[in-house]
């Protein structure tokens, strides 16, 4: 406890002597201690990079399993697991249980806390009832639940500091997301895209839980903090009414635009980012217009919800290629100058990097050589189409109909990579990527919308690209030049969230469930372990009693859980094709534990 | 129970029978019956000896329209929990296997009603699709499509050829999907 307490006063002074109210500075310091995991992807920048080293590229292969923990609970684990001091804070899929364990007693028990929540939110969550972690911030631990409640929780007691309500299920809203702490506000976004839920960022503040501010996806400028003459897309103003004069009529009101990925800030520029997921419906013929701002890339200033810059990825998507994945901030040298970049691996299989003070677009290249639904995007400043994918006709769903089958498209709705986030090392300056490495038939067709009801309008069949057996590639990618560096192919999407290390290692989870570290500079594979399930969270690490540990939740589900578990078929093989590739479910079943990794003790 | 020693034991492994039933099915459930064709009905859909919708499946692999709009529909709305071609999930039951024990009555009741299995760290939770109308104009097909899945009359994957939309179904189709 003494330990933890020192941890929280080590930034200036004179606030702590002032009995240290606010969080404000508190997360920047706490995430300085490479010791500790304080906060979803390691750090403000997202980077989930840790300066720890004694576990290292020349004896990780030594590395066991020094502790477990189930979670009680057997559906997708995504996130990871917080350390601050000496206490282990564990999430859960729906019930959302979370753990506080004593690192100092073999991860006993400290405290429990599961919160009563009404069953029938789980089948309004299209895609697994998972959870994306914890937030930890002025002695408090954030839990943002399957029915939308922000909980706040003593982190020594796990009794309830305040609880706010964010959203509905009952019109298809529900909580998915990790909540982040920047400065004095913790932050939530809402799942409902396949739903037609018109989606927001909640902030509230972490003292007393009111509600700071909210800003929609799309709708007026009101709803989405957009001023027209202030907020810039490509360098130029939006103006008036960008995002509804995109949408035919209302539909903006059930315009979709989720944002349930992770988020990332920069406290020089008081910027947060996160992106914006597919619009509502899938049936893009129903959904006329440029559906702004869905698939976007958003910088907001963090105390105003104001948006500085967007940046649409995917106009009228025709594919559900989501851009909430995650925006990794680092500071890398372009044509000889020091920019402050934003880095962005996207459904749609770009890899993204911008200027995240200006917005401008710097790099746009396919991270997967198989995407095929663009040839590139339009880089010519001078075009109307400047910044715009282009697409590939044939490869149009819209193009091809409704009732008709678009076959052939990669990456599918799942992307080139869904949630399972990159990571960054500044040794190597090279982003670590879990793929996915899959094409796919979609047919939208008409559906009509009901509050509360799956909102989709289209099937689609997943296959591998023709020719590979693989459905995944871990890689390693230059965000300067947009190339890929290597490439390791792997069985399955690969779903887990990497980290890199100071030790020169990178590590990742797969789905079949096997913990991997691999050498950052070259991508050799230098250890492996199979947990008991497969691995759809994200690996993370700090250091107990002068040992480091690295710890992963294992617990298969989430989308790979219901695309791959039977497997895929091969593509119109004619009648009675038969087989097809690996299923999922002959190596993996459910599960729901923690494994935690260390050299063993000599 | 009060009972001698011996009915006690049967009255025991009855009961346990008709539990061990509702854990994974109605108690009532029957088994669909022959899926052979045997008439078509005014709409377009294909019945059995018992009325109940079927598929009809040419020698060289032709699915009915209905199969085919199954195949549509189930995975516009099912497959999410249900998994591709009625194959499962990690969190919910392969209705290809369901198809081939439980009748089209309890299908319809299952998916009207919705479902929940709350077992302690694996909570199955179905929701009535009675207001969706996506589910609901379209539940014959999705019966039909998964019962012919269940008899592997269909293989997985997208039928290659289908009959052509029967005249009257578009109109059916509008009209359901807009009405009341």
């Amino acid at each position: 406890m003494r330990k933890y307490l020192l941890a929280t006063c080590v930034s200036a002074v004179a606030l702590c002597g002032a009995g240290f109210a606010y969080a404000d500075d508190e997360q920047a310091t706490l995430q300085k201690d490479p010791k500790q995991f304080t906060t979803q992807r390691g750090n403000y920048a997202a980077t989930a990079y840790s300066e720890l080293n004694q576990i290292n590229a020349s004896n990780v292969a030594k590395i066991a399993p020094a502790w477990t923990f189930s979670t009680g609970v057997l559906r997708g684990h995504e996130g990871a697991p917080l350390v601050i001091g000496d206490v282990m804070y564990v999430h859960t899929p729906f019930p959302n249980i979370v753990y506080a364990l004593d690192l100092n007693d073999d991860g006993k028990i400290l405290w429990k806390y599961e919160p009563k929540q009404d069953p029938n939110v789980i089948p309004v969550m299209c895609c697994d009832t998972v959870n994306r972690g914890l937030a930890y911030g002025d002695g408090k631990v954030f839990l943002h639940q399957a029915d939308t409640t922000l909980v706040a929780l003593d982190a020594k007691t796990g009794q309830v500091a305040w609880s706010q309500k964010d959203g509905d299920p009952s019109k298809g809203q529900t909580g998915t997301d990790a909540p982040f702490i920047f400065k004095d506000k913790v932050f939530i976004g809402v799942s409902g895209g396949e739903f037609g839920v018109r989606s927001w960022v909640s902030a509230y503040n972490v003292k007393d839980g009111k509600l700071a501010w909210r800003g929609f996806s799309m709708g007026p400028d009101s709803d989405t903090l957009i001023d027209p003459t202030a907020t810039t897309a490509l360098g130029k103003p939006v103006g008036a009414d960008s995002s509804t004069k995109t949408w035919q009529g209302d539909q903006w009101k059930i315009g979709g635009g989720a944002t349930w990925g992770w988020y990332a800030f920069d406290p020089a520029l008081n910027l947060m980012y996160y992106g914006s997921g597919n619009p509502s419906t899938w049936n893009p013929k129903q959904r006329p217009g440029d559906n702004k701002w869905s698939m976007t890339v958003w910088a907001r200033d963090v105390d105003t919800g104001k948006a500085k810059w967007v940046y649409q990825m995917t106009p009228h998507d025709e594919w559900d290629y989501d851009g909430v994945n995650e925006m990794i901030l680092t500071d890398q040298k372009i044509g000889g100058a020091d920019r402050k970049l934003l880095t962005h691996f996207d459904r749609n299989g770009f890899g993204y990097t911008l200027d995240r003070a200006s917005g401008e677009l710097l790099v746009a290249e396919k991270f997967d050589p198989a995407v095929n639904w663009a040839t590139g995007v339009n880089m010519d400043k001078n075009s109307a189409d400047y910044g715009k994918p282009i697409r590939v006709k044939a490869m149009s769903t819209e193009a091809g109909g409704e009732d008709e089958n678009t076959q052939g498209i990669c990456p599918a709705a799942l992307g080139s990579k869904d949630e399972q986030p990159a990571a960054y090392s500044p040794q190597t300056e090279l982003f670590y990527v879990p793929t996915n490495h899959v094409c796919m038939d979609y047919e939208p067709f008409k559906v009509s919308y009901t509050a509360g009801q799956p909102y989709v309008g289209a099937t689609l069949a997943m296959y591998p690209p023709k020719g590979d057996k693989n459905m995944g590639n871990f890689i390693a990618w230059d965000g300067k030049t947009g190339k890929i560096v290597w490439s390791n192919p792997e069985q399955f999407s690969a779903w887990g969230g990497a980290l890199a290390t100071a030790g020169g290692v990178v590590f990742y989870g797969t789905l079949e469930g096997y913990l991997k570290a691999v050498d950052a500079k070259t991508g050799k594979e230098l250890y492996k372990f199979k947990t008991p399930s497969g691995i759809i969270g994200n690996v993370m690490t700090y250091e107990h009693a002068g040992r480091q540990y690295v710890g992963i939740l294992s617990g298969v589900g989430g989308w790979a859980g219901i695309g791959l578990a039977a497997g895929l078929t091969k593509p119109n093989d004619g009648l009675g094709a038969v087989g097809g590739y690996a299923a999922l479910s002959n190596y993996t079943a459910l599960g729901g534990q923690l494994t935690v990794f260390a050299l063993p003790n000599n | 129970m009060g009972r001698q020693g011996g009915n006690v034991r049967i009255a025991a492994a009855s009961l346990a029978v008709v539990l061990s039933l509702s854990w994974g099915l109605p108690a009532f459930a029957d088994p669909p019956g022959n899926p052979a064709a045997v008439k078509q009905d005014e709409d377009g859909y294909w019945r059995d000896k018992n009325g109940d919708p079927t598929y009809k499946i040419a020698p060289e692999g032709t699915v009915d329209f209905a199969t085919y709009a199954g195949f549509r529909r189930y995975h516009s709305d099912c497959h999410v929990c249900h998994g591709p071609d009625g194959m499962g999930s990690t969190y919910a039951p392969a209705l290809a296997d369901s198809l081939k024990t439980i009748d089209y009555t309890t299908f319809a009741g299952i998916v009207v009603n919705g479902r929940k299995d709350l077992i302690n760290g694996n909570d199955k939770v179905m929701p009535t699709f009675a207001e969706n109308k996506n589910v609901t104009c379209f539940l014959n097909d999705i019966y039909i499509y998964l019962r012919a899945r269940s008899q592997d009359a269909v293989p997985r994957g997208r039928p290659a050829k289908h009959e052509p939309k029967p005249a009257t179904y578009d109109a059916n189709e509008t009209k359901c999907l807009a009405g009341d």
